[in-house]
């Protein structure tokens, strides 16, 4: 008898594999951030030129600043691996772990808001603001309204870097939010606005900036009602893929703003 | 769902499994230790360019790291690490082209 193998159906490989190796969300997802990077370059390009070209940049923050960015830092690594393990809960089946990390790695995002937004709020009650940002009452000779006035592209630069990256936070919560409990998520999140909304005062930037959370829950309304899914261990990948993204960045921005402006004594 | 994209993506998976879960945490534990040296050299006094390159060059690891173990890159096909951080650090290169002309506007001086 022959010993030649006849190749069977089932013997026949159902795929060829990737060119990248591995599936399309996940390279799309890179791609997407690869595109972000360059937005995030662009940035902090622009603010390393101005600063590099401007005499007089001032170094204001003090020890409590650090402090506090320093604790921002570490929630926002901590989240990091909180967000590994929860891909490594999806990826062997265990729903309930699954969700516990997802939970907790939007808990170290949400505290790394809360204390952006405390940060900034303090910055801004010190006279360091922006002709966009609501006059706060009673701080006309603030410590670093001199630091505004003499170097505008010191305020300019600092809320449009950290800015930008505390978006990308919050999209990130809400991302990971709708992952982990999807239609649950959204009367948390119309919560959350209303707390953002009513719990600051009407000269804090925050009390309008708020709305983005309005808005979100909107979007996603109509994402989880017009193609409602189930969310499986390759989503969860990607949604980690951005959550690290957003560490990543800050680990750049840190040093390059916070540190390098230390006021030390 | 696509049979092709689901089989790709459970051989992923089944390469995640065989992964220990220590390492996240040698991982985690090297980025705070990194980031406390940081916030050490921040109040050195040290001259502004040398702390700038130690400050980027720390940044630098600490994302390698990210990149390399959270994100997954380290266990990526060649093709897939080549091109898509060959693509960035070219694209971030070209723009620091530019930098020069900001210490030439201040050797020029303003009116």
């Amino acid at each position: 008898m022959s010993d030649i193998a006849i190749p069977q159906a089932e013997d026949i490989q159902i795929y060829e594999p990737s060119f990248f190796g591995t599936y399309s969300k996940k390279i799309g997802m890179w791609l997407f951030l690869l595109s972000d990077s360059l937005t995030f370059g662009a940035l902090l390009f622009a603010y390393t030129y101005g600063r590099v070209s401007t005499p007089n940049w001032p170094t204001p923050f003090h020890s409590e600043s650090i402090r506090n960015a320093t604790l921002m830092t570490a929630f926002l690594l901590t989240s990091s691996l909180t967000m590994v393990l929860a891909v490594r809960a999806a990826v062997e089946g265990k729903a309930a772990a699954q969700r516990l990390w997802l939970l907790a790695t939007m808990a170290c995002g949400l505290g790394f808001v809360i204390l952006h937004g405390r940060e900034w709020s303090n910055l801004i009650a010190e006279g360091l603001t922006l002709p966009l940002f609501p006059a706060v009452p009673g701080h006309a000779n603030a410590e670093f309204t001199e630091v505004a006035k003499t170097v505008p592209q010191f305020p300019a630069t600092f809320f449009g870097l950290t800015g930008m990256h505390m978006l990308h936070v919050t999209i990130g919560v809400i991302y990971l939010g709708v992952v982990a409990l999807r239609k649950k998520f959204i009367p948390i999140l119309l919560g959350l606005w209303l707390v953002a909304w009513l719990g600051t005062p009407a000269y804090s930037p925050f009390h309008y900036a708020a709305h983005v959370l309005l808005l979100a829950a909107i979007v996603i309304s109509i994402i989880l009602w017009l193609k409602p899914k189930v969310y499986d261990a390759a989503d969860v990948e990607v949604a980690g893929l951005y959550w690290h993204f957003v560490d990543l960045v800050w680990m750049f921005i840190f040093p390059l703003v916070y540190l390098m402006s230390t006021r030390i004594v | 769902m696509d049979a092709v994209q689901l089989a790709i993506e459970e051989r992923v998976f089944e390469q995640h499994r065989h992964h220990p879960k220590a390492q996240f945490f040698w991982v985690w534990g090297a980025l705070l230790v990194i980031t406390g040296i940081e916030v050490y050299l921040a109040y050195q006094n040290m001259e502004p360019i040398r702390m700038l390159s130690i400050l980027m060059g720390l940044s630098i690891i600490k994302a390698a790291l990210i990149i390399a173990y959270f994100m997954h890159m380290k266990f990526e096909i060649g093709t897939m690490k080549w091109l898509t951080m060959g693509s960035l650090v070219v694209c971030l290169s070209l723009m620091c082209i530019f930098l020069p002309d900001a210490l030439r506007i201040i050797q020029l001086g303003v009116r």
